[in-house]
């Protein structure tokens, strides 16, 4: 569990530090950012809380990878600041994980050392990096032969060793952009529920671009509906069934009501296009 | 597929060469072509075997691989890095685009009299001009390989914190290697050619050209097919060479 996410639970549980509890994580404030053809972000402001996962859910090309990848530093934003707990990134743990996980793997690595990378750029000794593998193995009760090359996995067990490789490092903040969009239909249900062990064992604050409103609403505690470009928040849509969800979840009159106001929104915003 | 099926599918390749075999052995037998422009086949491997084994001819063997290994080699140690270099600057490859396309498809042939001015009648001319031919087909690949990293991967390490200089070692280096493996395939394959045509006439005293050469002129025409299929293994058991360090090396090209 990363610092930030166990302060979260302690916080909770006996309402100490109330003023962090409801400190949102991640503060955007003036985000701007033009392409030669288009007006992305035009002072974008929002607030992502902390210890939630929120879906980030908008027509296509409306810029919801451009915002994360703003966020995390990817894509260089025109203006506007980003701050982490009034940090700057650079000063910031955090995990990505990419739709193409074949292209964001190294195929020249075991899957054990694409997970220990990231420590290994952080100077972590061997022994190490091998302790905290197994320890984060062993915390999410992941079943794949991890000395295998990446290209002799399933899909859905390449994108398991993508987010552990972005969880390796107890990022406080996850990013991921439509990670399961790339895989069958059963793998992406597997994935869903991996994921939200994942949540639910780190509360790591998550983002989570999704073009499934279904897996949006599903997944997270909030979602955030966005506009055609210049991107604005149409709505930020809470939604707080008790984990762990299931399949029941969805049949539930909160799921379906949920789920079905944000499509009217969503609809709204596309012909208004 | 069963042992057998396997066994089948193993020995296919052979069927060409038995049936280029059967051919040569008819049109000799029946004397359809003058048996002193083609000898049988037996005589022609026997040839190439006594030659081999306890004649010139491995002498001449021995000298080509030296001479097409040394400048291979010469031409990766300097093409690899350059590559490199050149393939992480995407302004700089293209400022020398053109430079290294043009010599590229000048035939290294045209550069012989130049280079025999440069470093007179000897191996040096051979391996340098060969060094230089087959340098230019590997930088162009190490170059592209590096450019042609996936956007996504380089991304994926810079995400995690890679420095430049990490990236290019972790990511880059690796990534450009299987486009490395092409560049060096195709590029002893240069060397061994522009060898073998050096051999022959550039005052050569040795080396498979020079036999192959040497052997018409005296009209030794089994000794002649014997050099020729002698070179002929030799490109061969080079580019498979290549393929096998590569399958060792870049286990994942292709997957
Ligand atoms: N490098 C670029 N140059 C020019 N335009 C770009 C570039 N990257 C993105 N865009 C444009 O910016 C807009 C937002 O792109 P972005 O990828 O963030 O959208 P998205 O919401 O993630 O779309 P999708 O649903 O397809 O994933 C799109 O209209 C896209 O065409
Ligand atoms: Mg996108």
């Amino acid at each position: 569990m990363t610092s930030a996410a166990a302060s979260v639970a302690s916080g909770l549980s006996s309402g100490f530090d109330e003023s962090r509890r409801t400190a949102p994580h991640v503060t955007i404030r003036g985000l701007s950012k033009r392409y030669p053809d288009a007006v992305i972000y035009d002072a974008f402001d929002f607030d992502i809380p902390r210890g939630k996962l929120i879906s980030v859910f908008g027509p296509n090309g409306c810029g919801k990878s451009t915002l994360i990848n703003m966020i995390a530093g990817l894509v260089p934003a025109d203006s506007g600041e980003v701050l982490f707990d009034g940090r700057p990134l650079s000063r910031v743990k955090f995990g990505y994980v990419f739709q193409n996980y074949r292209e964001a793997l190294f195929p020249w690595l075991p899957a054990f050392d694409n997970i220990a990378y990231p420590l290994k750029l952080m100077g972590v000794p061997k022994a190490e990096r091998k302790l905290r593998v197994e320890r984060l193995v062993a915390h999410l009760g992941v079943k794949i032969d991890l000395a295998l090359y990446p290209y002799y996995l399933s899909g859905g067990q390449q994108q398991l060793v993508s987010i552990m490789r972005a969880l390796i490092v107890e990022p406080e903040v996850l990013f991921l952009d439509e990670p399961f969009s790339a895989l069958d239909y059963e793998m992406t249900l597997f994935m869903r529920e991996q994921l939200q062990r994942v949540f639910m064992e780190t509360k790591t604050t998550t983002v989570l671009v999704s073009h499934d409103l279904e897996e949006a609403v599903y997944l997270s505690d909030y979602v955030l509906l966005l506009s055609r470009h210049p991107a604005r928040v149409v709505e930020f849509v809470p939604y707080d069934a008790p984990r762990p969800r299931t399949d029941k979840t969805m049949s539930e009159s909160s799921f379906v009501a949920t789920k079905a106001h944000c499509l009217k929104l969503f609809q709204h915003e596309v012909r208004r296009g | 597929m069963t042992g057998r099926q396997q066994i089948a599918r193993a020995l296919l390749p052979l069927v060409g060469v038995a049936m280029l075999l059967a051919v040569w052995t008819l049109v000799n037998g029946l004397k359809l072509v003058d048996p002193v422009l083609l000898p049988s086949p037996t005589e022609t491997f026997r040839t190439l075997w006594e030659g081999m084994t306890s004649g010139k001819l491995g002498v001449d063997f021995v000298k080509t691989v030296a001479r097409t290994i040394s400048s291979t080699a010469i031409a990766a140690v300097i093409a690899i890095p350059l590559g490199i270099l050149l393939g992480s600057s995407e302004k700089l490859y293209r400022s020398v685009e053109f430079l290294i396309d043009f010599f590229r498809s000048t035939p290294a042939s045209a550069m012989f009299p130049l280079f025999l001015v440069l470093f007179g009648v000897g191996d040096r001319t051979k391996i340098s001009v060969a060094a230089f031919g087959a340098g230019l087909v590997i930088l162009f690949n190490v170059a592209y390989g590096v450019m042609n990293a996936r956007k996504t991967r380089l991304l994926a390490a810079k995400v995690m914190g890679a420095s430049r200089t990490r990236v290019l070692f972790d990511v880059m280096l690796l990534e450009s290697l299987p486009q490395t493996f092409v560049g060096l395939r195709n590029g002893v394959s240069l060397a061994l050619v522009i060898i073998v045509v050096a051999e022959m006439f550039i005052g050569s005293t040795d080396g498979l050209g020079q036999r192959v050469f040497e052997a018409q002129q005296l009209f030794d025409m089994p000794g002649m097919y014997a050099a020729i299929f002698a070179a002929g293994a030799l490109g061969y058991a080079l580019n498979l060479l290549f393929l096998l360090i590569e399958r060792r090396f870049v286990h994942w090209a292709g997957r």
